[in-house]
């Protein structure tokens, strides 16, 4: 039964026995549904992101991630794994997700208005800034690596794209790990109870998720080697610590999104596929099961939290019990 | 104050922008009717567009809430409280010269009080919104009010999540200047010419005050004693000082919990959280690096 009906219902029975006794009926008998805190109206405004921006973390976290692999490729001469993952990281990080940054805005042809200020103390300013520097490092990177890789350039200018091809992509590893966390930071340091009641949780759950994930498609993309194995058990190993972390971490009203709801399965499917559901088939062997799970639980994860903050930011009650 | 005319401070000319003069709105439900004149006025003088013409079965209010095309909102509470010394009772008014026991009897059976309250942008201390905008299209008036600027707001959402009251809202095709995030002005418009706020213009009981914050802060002061002694047992100022966000330009006297009014009791900005989650991030930003670099040494 709608509200609405159950109004109609509470003035028909007011009008034929003059007060109506009982829940949900307010004061002096009258036909007023009570609800928390001012007609259950939200007390804070849940966000207004669509799916691109859960996307955007989940292809974010990839990229940023991608580019570690390949820093950490190159530094142990795995050139063949270097330049996939640097291709991955200028996909995903320096191409799809500005585009769904940008397609989120409500005024897309503003995007450039981000890089008007620099603000420490916006998590927002902050990504774009992040986003920006990663960008650049990563097709610079990709495009010396490149053009070392098939040796266009004779002798010194060959060495000379080399060294230049080590620092940019230093650089995108860097601001890799920074682009894969401060989605964290994004969502954690804002007025949503759900949110910034995990504002540790969620720059190292997206982290690693982010981690795993980029190891993961190098995976599946047939780079079956010993080092993004252990990156693959390590993520899952960390993921399964959240999962725990964050079954005990319950706080009542406040942090109910997490727990109830549709919100709350989003949650805890994507923290099952991330966390025990990726390690068990990767101490069994079967890799690809370990990855494809994995990216599932992270990418699910991502919504799971959007669809968080849409529950916990429409809940007053969650807001009033997150303050007391 | 009512009965000054055009002395009052919601009537005179003023130079508080030139003078960079603190300013602030004092909304008193005491002496609210809830004629909704300010929503009115706000909607005509700011041209807000239309925001749903809904009926919500929630008292007289068919407003809602605060939002992109909402910038004054006028609450309806219904509440089983008494209000002030007023007499009520299910069965008609006994007789108060005669017996006062009756009037004990009949507020105890069945007390009640509709309360009206105009809602407003707190313009905060320390603005959650202002601090989160990456365009600085948020900014602070020389009257300590916060202003956004519509030309260059690109509508990222981001000061949406970030106000503790829920106040400011992104605006939805197909309305003008749809895409862009929206609040109450406190028409800087209107103060850059010496006029006062639309809202507190059109007020008939001046339940809205404008004028400078300090005098407001006294004057809500005194106006909480008197009420007090005058059977409101449970008037406050609602200011949150004490929190993070370190009191507000607009702000209320409540009869009751902040809570009934859908005003968080301890309202924080944001920015509060950021050192913890900036640690976690540069923590997580390390472990990878160090994982990935243990990886690649280790099985190569």
């Amino acid at each position: 039964m709608t509200s609405e009906q159950r109004l109609e219902q509470l003035r028909e029975k007011a009008w034929q026995e003059g007060v109506v006794p009982g829940r949900g009926v307010d004061v002096a008998g009258g036909p007023i549904p009570r609800k928390p805190g001012y007609y259950g109206q939200p007390v804070v405004k849940p966000p207004v992101w669509t799916w691109e921006v859960p996307l955007y973390f989940f292809f974010g976290g990839i990229g940023g991630m991608s580019a570690v692999i390949a820093f950490g490729a190159l530094l142990f001469h795995h050139v063949d794994l270097a330049r996939p993952a640097l291709w991955i990281a200028a996909i995903a990080g320096a191409v799809l997700s500005p585009i769904l940054l940008i397609m989120d805005l409500g005024r897309p042809h503003l995007f450039l208005n981000m890089l008007r200020v620099f603000k420490h103390r916006s998590a927002m300013s902050m990504g774009a800034w992040i986003l920006t520097t990663f960008g650049t490092f990563a097709v610079a990177g990709l495009i010396t690596l490149e053009l070392h890789a098939y040796q266009i350039f004779p002798g010194t200018l060959d060495q000379l794209l080399r060294l230049a091809a080590g620092i940019f992509i230093f650089g995108a590893a860097i601001s890799g790990t920074l682009l894969a966390t401060y989605t964290g930071v994004l969502i954690g340091a804002t007025a949503i109870p759900a949110w910034f009641l995990h504002r540790t949780f969620l720059p190292i759950h997206f982290g690693t998720a982010g981690l795993g994930s980029a190891a993961g498609v190098l995976e599946l993309l047939g780079h079956r080697i010993a080092a993004l194995n252990f990156l693959g058990f390590y993520a899952a190993a960390v993921e399964t610590a959240l999962l725990i972390w964050l079954s005990l971490d319950k706080k009542g009203a406040a942090n109910r999104a997490i727990h109830e709801h549709g919100s709350g399965w989003l949650i805890r499917m994507g923290e099952v596929l991330n966390g025990p559901l990726a390690l068990v088939p990767r101490f069994l062997g079967f890799i690809p099961w370990a990855a494809i799970s994995f990216l599932a639980g992270a990418l699910i994860s991502r919504f799971g939290w959007i669809a968080v903050g849409k529950v916990s930011g429409a809940d007053p009650e969650a807001v009033f019990a997150s303050q007391r | 104050m009512i009965g000054e005319g055009i002395k009052s401070t919601n009537q005179r000319k003023h130079s508080y922008v030139q003078d960079h003069v603190e300013v602030g709105f004092f909304t008193d439900p005491s002496v609210c009717i809830g004629c909704k004149a300010c929503e009115v006025a706000c909607k005509e003088w700011n041209q807000v567009p239309d925001d749903g013409f809904t009926w919500s079965g929630n008292s007289y209010d068919n407003t809602g809430h605060l939002g992109a095309s909402t910038w004054r909102h006028v609450m309806f509470l219904e509440q089983d409280r008494q209000k002030g010394n007023q007499i009520t009772g299910p069965m008609g008014l006994p007789d108060p010269q005669s017996d006062l026991s009756a009037v004990a009897a009949a507020k105890a059976e069945d007390p009640f009080r509709w309360v009206f309250l105009s809602d407003v942008c707190k313009h905060c201390e320390e603005a959650g919104c202002l601090e989160a905008c990456p365009t600085g299209s948020i900014v602070r008036t020389e009257t300590g009010t916060v202003f956004v600027q519509d030309d260059v707001c690109n509508g990222c959402g981001y000061c949406v999540v970030s106000c503790p009251f829920g106040v400011i809202d992104r605006r939805p095709a197909p309305l003008p200047n749809a895409g862009g995030a929206f609040k109450c002005t406190f028409c800087y418009d209107r103060q850059k010419s010496g006029l006062t706020p639309a809202c507190a213009k059109v007020c008939p009981t001046e339940s809205i005050v404008f004028g400078r914050l300090d005098d407001l802060r006294a004057r809500a002061n005194e106006r909480v004693q008197y009420l007090k002694q005058n059977g409101y047992a449970d008037a406050q100022v609602y200011d949150p000082t004490e929190t993070s966000v370190r009191g507000i330009h607009a702000f209320f006297l409540i009869l009751g919990e902040p809570e009934a009014y859908g005003l968080p009791p301890k309202p924080q900005v944001p920015t509060i959280y950021l050192k913890s989650a900036w640690m976690a991030a540069f923590a997580t930003a390390l472990a990878s690096i160090i994982a990935t670099l243990l990886g690649f040494a280790l099985f190569s």
